[in-house]
C-alpha cells in the first residue's frame, strides 16, 4: 500500500530546484506529484517519480541529499467534499497528519498525499471505510 | 585642538623619564612577587636564568618569556594568583579557546586601580561629579559591566546601572534621568539611536554629552555615525580581563589613539612571528605586564591584538604612548557583542552532535542599526536529514542551544547542503566577517 516518495534538500539558492528537475529530465524520469516546503534558509522537495530508485541514484550522484520516505496516496472524488470524507476517517480513527498534497490526473479523479504518524492503521482504517489506497505499482503508471 | 580634561593629571602627564623610572621600580617588584608566589613564574624565570635582580633596564624585559592564554587555562581556575585567596575580593572570567573560561582576580587594591584607569578614562572624555553615567555595558563575569560602574563611582559620578538590553527603557531612562554619559559596546549605541528614532526622541535636546565605547571592534565610520546620531562624543575605550578589564588604554578628545595608563601597564609591540619588538611605528601584537597588579600579575602577557603604538605626544599633554584603534587579530578570536568566541568551542559542540558533520562555517555579520549577528552554518547530512521538517527543526535547536550553552550568547543556526562548505587543505576556512571592521 505503501508508496515511495524521493525528498531533497534544497539550500534557498537561485537554480538548485531547475538542478533537479534536470536531472530527471536527462533519464527521462517523469514527475508524477511535487510539493516543497520551506523555511527562510532551506526547503525540502518532496516528490512522487515513475522510478523511485533509478531517480534516488540519480540525485545522490548529483551530490543532493536524498531520503526515501513512505508515503499513502488515496484517490477522492474531484468534486465539493471529496477530501472532506477521507479526511474525516482519519480523523474519527485519531491519526495525525504529518503532511498532505494532491495532484490531479487527466481522469474524474483526484489524487492525495498523505504522510501519516502510523501509516498501516491508517491505511486498515481508509481501506475499511472504502476508501481506495493505491500502490506504488499504480502510481508510478498513472 | 579640543579641550584637554584630565581625573589624574599628575599621574597621566608624568614626564618620560620619571615614567619609565617608576615603571622599572615596578618591573622589578612585580617579577619578584611573581617569582615568589606563582610557581609557573618561578619556575619559567629559573629556565630562562632571570630574576628580579637581573631587571636593570626597561630594554631587559626582553628577556623575560611570553605569557599567553592557554598558561590561565592550564592553571584553572585559580593556580596563577599570586595572593591567598583571603585577599582576592572579586572574581570575572571570560571565554577560552575552549571548554574552560579564563577566570580572574582582583584584590581590593587592584579594584582600586581599576577604579582609577576608568575614572582617567571618564575623565579624558569630560566626565566629572555631577555627571550621570548610563551604565549599559552587561553585568556579570564580564568586566565591562562592574569595570565602568566602579570607576564612575570613583570619579564621583551618578551611575544608573541599568547593564545592556531593554532598549526602549535606555531611552526613557536617558530622557527622565538626565544621562549626560553613556557607556555601551559600539553597536550597542547604534541600536539605541535607532529605537530611539523611531520614538522620535531629538538627542539635541537632551544633556547626553559624551559616550565610551569598547569591548568590540569597530571603525571610524561607526565613530561618524554614532556622533551624528546620539549628537555626542564618541571614544573609544580598550581593555581586556586578563590585565585588568576596560580602562587599559583610552581615548581623549583629540580622538588620535587610546592613551595607555602605562604607570599600570607595561605596553611593547612585538612580531606575532618571531616574539621580537617591531620597528617603532610598525604594526604588531600588542603585549602587556601589569605593573600593579597584585592578586593576578601578569608579564609580557601576550593580548593577541595588533595594532600600532605611537610614542609622539598628544596635543592633550599626556605623556603616554598611544595604541591605534586594534585592527586584527593574531589567533582566530573573534568579539561578537562584546563576547570572545573562539571557532575551537563552536567545533568541539558539533563534533559532540551524532551524525552532525564536521565542516561547519561562522558568518559574522553586523547589519546597519543591529547587534553583531552570528550564523553558525552546519551541513546537513544523510544522517540527520528528515523529510519531516519538525525533526530538522529539531536538529537546528538542538544545535543552537549546545552553542548558547557554551557561548553565552544567542546565535543562528543555518542548515546547508553538504559540501557546500569550501574544504580546504591544512588549515580550513572558518570563518567569515562580514563586518569590514580591519580594512
Amino acid at each position: 500500500m505503501k508508496v515511495s516518495q524521493i525528498s531533497v534538500f534544497l539550500e534557498n539558492k537561485s537554480g538548485r530546484l531547475a538542478e533537479v528537475t534536470q536531472a530527471l529530465a536527462d533519464n527521462n524520469i517523469n514527475i508524477r506529484a511535487l510539493c516543497i516546503a520551506e523555511t527562510i534558509d532551506y526547503g525540502v522537495l518532496r516528490l512522487i517519480a515513475n522510478d523511485p530508485a533509478l531517480a534516488k541514484k540519480v540525485l545522490s550522484e548529483r551530490g543532493f541529499t536524498v531520503t526515501e520516505t513512505s508515503v499513502l496516496v488515496v484517490e477522492v472524488e474531484d468534486k465539493p467534499g471529496g477530501l472532506a470524507r477521507v479526511i474525516k476517517v482519519l480523523a474519527q480513527s485519531g491519526i495525525n497528519i504529518e503532511y498532505i498534497y494532491a495532484f490531479l490526473t487527466r481522469s474524474e479523479k483526484a489524487f492525495v498525499v498523505f504522510r501519516l504518524e502510523n501509516m498501516d492503521e491508517a491505511a486498515a482504517a481508509l481501506q475499511k471505510a472504502g476508501v481506495r489506497v493505491l500502490t506504488g505499482a499504480e502510481i508510478y503508471a498513472l | 585642538m579640543a579641550q584637554a580634561f584630565f581625573w589624574n593629571r599628575e599621574a597621566e602627564c608624568l614626564p618620560r623619564p620619571q615614567l619609565e623610572k617608576l615603571q622599572l621600580e615596578r618591573l622589578r617588584s612585580v617579577v619578584a612577587r611573581a617569582t615568589e608566589r606563582v610557581p609557573l613564574y618561578r619556575q619559567r624565570f629559573a629556565e630562562a636564568g632571570i630574576t628580579a635582580n637581573d631587571i636593570k633596564s626597561l630594554d631587559d624585559l626582553r628577556r623575560i618569556p611570553f605569557t599567553v592564554k592557554d598558561d590561565l587555562r592550564d592553571n584553572y581556575p585559580f593556580g596563577m594568583f599570586a595572593v591567598p585567596m583571603d585577599e582576592v575580593v572579586r572574581i570575572h572570567a571570560s571565554s577560552g579557546t575552549t571548554g574552560k573560561q579564563t577566570v580572574v582576580g582582583y584584590t581590593r587594591g587592584d579594584i582600586g586601580v581599576w577604579a582609577e584607569v576608568i575614572a582617567r578614562t571618564l575623565g579624558a572624555g569630560g566626565a566629572t561629579k555631577g555627571d550621570i553615567v548610563q551604565n549599559a555595558y552587561g553585568y556579570g563575569l564580564f568586566t565591562g559591566g562592574l569595570g565602568l560602574h566602579y570607576g564612575s563611582e570613583f570619579l564621583g559620578a551618578a551611575v544608573i546601572p541599568i547593564s545592556g538590553g531593554q532598549t526602549k527603557r535606555q531611552v526613557q531612562v536617558m530622557q527622565d534621568f538626565g544621562t549626560t554619559v553613556l557607556c555601551c559596546t559600539p553597536s550597542y549605541a547604534l541600536v539605541i539611536a535607532e529605537a530611539a528614532a523611531e520614538l522620535g526622541v531629538d538627542f539635541s535636546k537632551l544633556p547626553l554629552r559624551v559616550g565610551f565605547f569598547g569591548a568590540e571592534p569597530w571603525t571610524d565610520g561607526m565613530r561618524v555615525e554614532i556622533e551624528q546620531k546620539l549628537a555626542i562624543d564618541a571614544l573609544d575605550i580598550y581593555g581586556l580581563s586578563e590585565i585588568i578589564g576596560p580602562g587599559v588604554a583610552y581615548e581623549c578628545l583629540e580622538k588620535a589613539g587610546l592613551h595607555v595608563a602605562e604607570d599600570h601597564f607595561l605596553v611593547e609591540v612585538i612580531d606575532p612571528g618571531t616574539g621580537e619588538p617591531v620597528a617603532p611605528g610598525q604594526r604588531g601584537e600588542l603585549v602587556f605586564t601589569t605593573l600593579s597588579k597584585e592578586a593576578l600579575p601578569l608579564i609580557r602577557y601576550r593580548t593577541r591584538d595588533l595594532t600600532v603604538l605611537n610614542a609622539e605626544p598628544c596635543a592633550c599633554g599626556r605623556s603616554c604612548y598611544r595604541m591605534q584603534r586594534v585592527t586584527g587579530r593574531s589567533d582566530d578570536m573573534l568579539i561578537i557583542r562584546g563576547v570572545n568566541v573562539f571557532p575551537s568551542q563552536i567545533e568541539s559542540v558539533i563534533v559532540g552532535i551524532k551524525g552532525v558533520s564536521p565542516h561547519y562555517l561562522l558568518v559574522v555579520d553586523r547589519k546597519p542599526g543591529k547587534m553583531d549577528e552570528l550564523e553558525v552554518w552546519i551541513e546537513i547530512s544523510e544522517e540527520t536529514f528528515s523529510d519531516e521538517m519538525k525533526e530538522l527543526e529539531r536538529l537546528e535547536q538542538l544545535v543552537l542551544s549546545e552553542i548558547e550553552s557554551v557561548l553565552g550568547l544567542s546565535v543562528r543556526v543555518k542548515l546547508v547542503e553538504p559540501k557546500s562548505i569550501a574544504r580546504s587543505e591544512g588549515k580550513a576556512k572558518r570563518v567569515v566577517d562580514r563586518r569590514d571592521l580591519f580594512k
